[in-house]
């Protein structure tokens, strides 16, 4: 099994060859295939923004593709910052702290890992690197509540820690910067620090991370992805609403308001809000992702 | 293993004292154990230690001793009571029955359309490439919870656009919320969100692919579908049991979506999905052991049924490699 999965080629491809341009007809079938699914994954984001420009009443009256422009917008967002003692901004900073935070250590650790593995030979490297497999192949959402049951048992339950700690270790991750370490940092330069005498911290600093910062990246808005996505992990260690980042927040909210409609329109604008700065990150730093990471990841 | 981290922490004291070329060659060996130190360390705190004490906890069980109101809740060894019960409880089979159900909407929907969409972006002569590229990818972006919420009021009689359409043109609008049409309802958000990025990681792979061979297949008479169906679909494999594993894993968790539909509709039941059968076990009727045991089991299946599906695609997909 680890066979096909450690012989992975992740190095950039180069030049593909020139595509076909001798007829110049548009192909319209895939275009229009295309484009349809364009507006399937565009047109519930957009009636997001648009439904929050609405004020409570004309939510359910209005058409709704057609924003409203009768102030409904600041009246949701000061709602929306007003609720419960400006709930939502403490969610949002909360969302940074678990996410950002998080993956960022996250990648560190698992660019060490991952470089220890890829790059030096050593008694047990292929056990821990089997475990570290069967690691990804074990749903960390099953393993929310055995984490639970061991928090509660410690008493760290309804802490940071609760959330923050069981988010950063990702086995796919170290597997990810294995496989990139393995493709980007080329043996003879470590040999070549080493005989320049760098000692093998410095080495990992100046020489294996540079190299391996594309492949970083992108593991880092994976993992940014997977924290902020995952719902049970806060939603069963926390208690506090205080601590909730916005998934928790948003869903309790809902609950609450489930039984009244006024409540809809804060949900919309919190949904709204939440993704808003998710879309743009996306946008900006989407040349930098580095996908072939996964696609190429099983090649043999 | 256990000897390996000891032999590292002994090599680590001396090397300084020590001159010569020899500390540097010592410190180079017990380098890759403090590189692996902090992930390792974690993955223990926060997976095997977690599982372990779960497995500990489902052969466990609260029992009151004595009698009347002056009895003591005692926790006990039980062995295999806890899976016993739970897996002959058939709220959990029905549960695991829908998961299945939703799988099977769920994860040929979501590649099938995922591929479909990065062989159409492979194609020469596209317009719009990037644009829809983005476009398809966006759901990625928005989490579980909230792609969730936003379907759910898109679903809502109340507020549907899409009910109101149907109203507009004179048809009878659809139930989201049906017995039957949850299924899909809940599945579509799933596939929503999930497709976008199944197709970028498809259309990664095929721009690896080197155009030499379409080439030399066109000469050979080939058109577009033939291209696609005979050389980029097989050389994708690899690219699509990834996908597939990771769909399948997806599946086996799901919880975020159906949790978050629930209270706007009571088809969705406490129990509906494995996961949030486990949840209810665990938080609303305080059976932590019973808990225990059905999240054991079901990280076992998840374990076993990956294991399987990766040995069995490789066979097929690498076979001839060997």
């Amino acid at each position: 099994m680890s066979d096909t999965l450690t012989t992975a080629t992740a190095a950039p491809k180069t030049g593909r060859a020139v595509r076909h341009r001798g007829i110049h007809r548009t192909h319209w079938g895939a275009t229009g295939i295309l484009i349809l699914g364009a507006l399937y994954c565009v047109l519930p984001a957009l009636w997001v923004f648009i439904a929050s420009t609405k004020s409570p009443g004309e939510l359910f009256t209005t058409f709704s593709f057609w924003p409203s422009f009768t102030g409904g917008l600041q009246g949701n967002v000061d709602g929306l910052l007003a609720f419960g003692d400006q709930a939502f901004l403490r969610w949002a900073l909360n969302t940074l702290l678990y996410a950002g935070l998080g993956s960022v250590l996250t990648v560190i650790i698992s660019a060490s890992a991952g470089y220890a593995l890829a790059k030096y030979r050593f008694t047990g490297r292929e056990l821990l690197f089997r475990i570290i497999l069967a690691g990804v192949l074990v749903p960390q959402v099953t393993l929310a509540i055995p984490q639970y049951l061991l928090l509660a048992k410690v008493g760290l339950t309804g802490t940071y820690w609760s959330v923050l700690l069981p988010s950063l270790i990702s086995p796919f991750s170290i597997y990810l910067c294995r496989i990139y370490a393995m493709a980007a940092i080329p043996d003879e330069l470590l040999e070549a620090g080493r005989i320049d005498g760098a000692g093998e911290s410095r080495l990992f600093r100046s020489v294996a991370l540079p190299l391996m910062l594309p492949g970083l990246i992108t593991v880092l808005l994976l993992q940014f992805v997977a924290i902020w996505n995952n719902f049970l992990l806060p939603f069963i260690m926390l208690s506090d609403s205080d601590k909730y980042p916005l998934t928790v927040g948003l869903y309790a909210l809902l609950n609450q308001g489930a039984s009244q409609p006024a409540l809809y329109t804060l949900v919309i604008t919190g949904a709204m809000l939440s993704i808003l700065p998710l879309i743009a990150l996306f946008l900006l730093l989407q040349r930098y992702w580095r996908l072939d990471l996964l696609s190429g990841g099983l090649k043999g | 293993m256990s000897e390996t981290k000891t032999d590292a922490a002994q090599e680590l004291a001396p090397p300084r004292l020590r001159g010569g070329r020899r500390p540097r060659a010592r410190h180079a060996r017990s380098a890759p154990y403090w590189f692996m130190l902090p992930a390792m360390a974690l993955f223990t705190g926060f997976l095997l230690v977690p599982i372990i004490y779960a497995t500990w906890l489902s052969l466990r069980a609260s029992r009151r001793t004595g009698g009347g109101i002056l009895g003591q809740r005692i926790e006990t060894f039980v062995g295999l009571e806890n899976y016993s019960r739970a897996l002959s409880h058939p709220e959990l089979y029905a549960s695991l029955g829908r998961m299945l159900v939703y799988g099977l909407l769920v994860v040929p929907a979501m590649l099938g359309l995922a591929l479909l969409f990065a062989l159409m972006l492979d194609l020469p002569r596209v317009r719009m490439r990037s644009a829809t590229r983005i476009g398809i990818f966006l759901p990625y972006a928005v989490p579980g919870v909230i792609a969730s919420l936003l379907w759910g009021f898109l679903y809502l009689p109340r507020v549907s656009p899409i009910r109101r359409t149907f109203d507009a043109v004179g048809l009878a609008p659809p139930d989201f919320f049906g017995p039957t049409s949850i299924f899909f309802s809940v599945a579509n958000i799933a596939v929503w969100g999930g497709v976008g990025f199944n197709m970028i990681v498809m259309y990664t792979a095929l721009r690896a692919i080197p155009t030499e061979l379409y080439d030399a297949a066109r000469i050979d008479g080939c058109n577009d579908w033939q291209v696609a169906w005979r050389i980029k679909i097989p050389l994708l494999q690899p690219a699509l049991v990834m996908t597939g594993i990771f769909s399948m894993i997806a599946t086996l968790q799901v919880f975020t979506e159906p949790q978050t539909l629930s209270p706007l509709t009571n088809v969705i039941s406490s129990s509906w999905m494995p996961l949030q059968k486990i949840y209810t076990d665990a938080f609303v009727l305080n059976d932590i052991y019973s808990a225990a045991a059905t999240s054991i089991a079901l990280a076992g299946v998840s374990l076993i049924l990956s294991l399987i599906v990766l040995t069995v695609m490789q066979r097929r997909a690498f076979g001839e490699n060997k």
